[in-house]
């Protein structure tokens, strides 16, 4: 799950992060009294899910109460990469002299927390990570010992060699670790933190994605998800628990098992289709999952043909056809359905479709064509 | 001689008096599994339909039976702690069908198993069948076929699709492991090209691999620096957008490393064939063999 930086940046001063103060808006005439009681210079900021906001004319500072509020008009409103900006973040401004990156992930390689740290902070670290990988400290953590303080000496005198500021990013990199591991978080980065003039370290941006299946021990992280920002089909499928990602093909997918469910798409675009969605409904079938499974697909009005891919093991071919069926009468279907039922009970559900005007394939290969045929 | 599970597993099902625990159970014993218990604590001295006794704890359940193997059907929330009380009854391998364990929990649970030497396959995995000798998991029993096809994945019903086609054009499998779904398991990629490198059982390798992480480019990697066996591959994912998690939660291309097209050229450049379709498996492995 994703967060706005202002969560973010709520977490981090949790853990003793030098934040710097700031108000969420959703007016832009509120921006007036938010940069006043903070003091200006202020940097007003997009509040959306997505990286790039300062390219995309995201963020701007302003150096008066009146300018933070012509910034915000400018930016509530805007679209980023497809959302909507409903809210805006004003800050309280820093002084920047240097900026670095400090991140922290689980690495799959080592199967510890690692952090990652890189002097040149502000801008893209993947892009940092391919021109000059040398500029990146990667250190894994023992989650038992945790972040030692040998290790933070380490880390933090690869970013300045003033011992002043070093100390004080020592001290980021601990309360970094920290949130990270006590929100159950995937990824906790700031970039960048930076050193100002009169040689503060301030935690200027605020990122933390969250482990959806850890999600049950923190009601209060839960509570920050922001549906308005994700695709209603995809809200919808979350709540009926199927893993629904939503593309700009033509023919839907109803699939079993996640692996199953790309290679599908993956064929359906081999053999010169393009697939609409992914969606997996998971191991226990019910007629109930299919049909929510149908109703999220029919949301999308690109649709012409839906594809059901069911290899049965858990899941019963029996369950997918009843819910099949239950669909067609409660949703009234008028666009093609091409199903493929393998596995268990695969007999009772061909029986169960036999009278149908479903089209019925053998194999995932002839299913995949007859549903890039019958789309058109 | 299989990797893994074969005759001489003797499986306790953690979780046995759940509605997916109890109902696994049956399929593994009808499978011809050595089953020789359950656990659920609280619910000890009863017995299954199948007339398998059930324990309150792992400790009680080797110290009666023996048993070297452990299942895991029980929630996520509770998943972690019955992988740690399986290893520290002294179970060599535990395989946790359980999906949805946070990352944080077994990020603690690895060092811990690891001391007391066990292993782990999953979590969020299908489990592990040695075809007609022993089955540990939710796979269909009866799409397997006894061969010499190892079969390495990170899925489940792909894998279904894979070995469907592998047994209907006569290639049988030695052992079929479905590592599991999850960013961080216990046993990787690599770990068990490594098992399969050494059965004399195993004369070819299928590995399914999917989009996220590195694990594919570092099997190609050893493939490169002599594999004793030959390999086919299927990739799933190429059609995925990036930043999007697809079902698995390690299934993510992030920061544009950990795609489809990365991982297919990976094993291009080390001369490793792989499928565009689950069926043209069969074709590669009807070649290497």
């Amino acid at each position: 799950m994703k967060i706005h930086e202002a969560d973010a940046r709520g977490i981090f001063a949790e853990y003793g992060l030098p934040v710097p103060p700031s108000r969420m808006i959703t007016k832009a005439g509120d921006a007036k009294a938010a940069a006043e009681e903070l003091g200006c210079p202020v940097v007003v900021k997009a509040q959306v899910l997505v990286g790039g906001r300062g390219k995309a004319g995201g963020v701007k500072l302003a150096s008066t109460p009146d300018e933070a509020v012509e910034k915000a008009e400018a930016i509530l409103g805007l679209d980023i990469k497809g959302l909507t900006v409903e809210k805006v973040l004003v800050a309280k401004a820093v002084d920047i002299d240097k900026e670095f990156y400090v991140g922290m992930i689980f690495d799959r390689g080592s199967r510890k927390p690692m952090m990652m740290v890189s002097p040149e902070g502000g801008i893209d670290i993947e892009e940092v990570a391919r021109s000059t990988p040398e500029k990146i400290l990667k250190l894994p953590v023992n989650p038992e010992g945790g972040l030692m303080p040998f290790q933070v000496r380490r880390l933090s005198s690869f970013l300045s060699s003033d011992k002043e500021v070093s100390r004080q990013i020592g001290r980021a990199l601990k309360g970094l670790y920290e949130a990270f591991m006590g929100s159950d978080a995937s990824l906790a980065e700031i970039n960048p933190l930076v050193e100002s003039p009169d040689g503060k370290v301030w935690a200027i941006d605020a990122k933390i994605n969250l482990d959806d299946n850890a999600l049950f021990r923190h009601p209060d992280i839960a509570k920050m998800r922001d549906d308005a920002s994700e695709d209603q089909g995809e809200v919808e499928a979350r709540e009926a628990d199927l893993s629904f990602v939503k593309l700009d093909g033509k023919i839907g997918c109803i699939v079993n098992g996640a692996g199953l469910a790309m290679a599908t798409m993956d064929m359906i675009k081999h053999f010169g289709g393009k697939p609409a969605n992914f969606l997996d409904i998971g191991g226990s079938s019910s007629p109930e999952k299919v049909l929510s499974a149908m109703k999220i697909i029919l949301r999308d009005e690109n649709v012409k043909s839906i594809l059901i891919n069911i290899f049965g093991g858990i899941t019963r071919c029996d369950d997918v056809a009843n819910g099949l069926i239950e669909a067609k009468k409660k949703l009234g279907l008028d666009i093609p359905l091409v199903v493929r039922l393998t596995g268990t009970n695969e007999k009772q559900a061909r029986e169960i479709l036999a009278s149908t005007e479903m089209i019925a394939a053998d194999d995932m290969e002839g299913a995949v064509k007859k549903a890039i045929e019958a789309a058109g | 001689m299989s990797i893994l599970v074969d005759k001489n597993t003797k499986l306790i099902v953690q979780g046995i008096t759940g509605r997916d625990g109890g109902f696994h159970a049956s399929q593994m014993v009808a499978y011809g599994t050595n089953v020789v218990g359950g656990v659920t604590p609280g619910k000890g001295g009863q017995k299954t339909e199948d007339g398998v006794p059930v324990f309150d704890s792992m400790a009680e359940a080797l110290a009666e039976t023996g048993a070297n193997t452990s299942v895991i059907y029980v929630p996520a929330a509770f998943a972690a702690d019955a992988i740690c009380e399986a290893s520290d009854a002294g179970c060599e391998l535990v395989v946790c069908i359980s999906e949805g364990l946070p990352v944080r929990d077994m990020i603690k649970v690895l060092p811990f198993i690891t001391e007391r030497g066990t292993r782990l396959i999953g979590p969020n995995s299908p489990g592990i069948i040695s075809p007609g000798r022993s089955k540990v998991g939710i796979m269909p029993g009866d799409i397997h076929a006894e061969g010499r096809v190892g079969v390495v994945s990170r899925s489940g019903t792909l894998t279904y699709e894979i070995v469907y086609h592998l047994t209907q054009n006569g290639l049988g499998q030695s052992t079929c492991i479905g590592i599991g779904g999850d960013p961080i398991v216990g046993t990787n990629l690599l770990d068990t090209m490594e098992l399969f490198a050494e059965d004399d059982e195993t004369d070819a390798v299928v590995l399914i691999g999917e989009i996220g992480g590195n694990d594919e480019e570092l099997a190609a990697e050893m493939i490169k620096n002599g594999y004793p066996k030959k390999v086919g591959v299927f990739i799933a994912g190429h059609s995925a957008p990036p930043g999007k998690r697809m079902g698995h939660a390690g299934a993510i291309v992030s920061g544009g490393t950990g795609t489809a097209a990365e991982k297919v050229a990976a094993f291009a450049a080390v001369g490793v064939e792989v499928a565009d379709t689950p069926a043209q498996i069969v074709d590669i492995m009807k070649r290497l063999i």
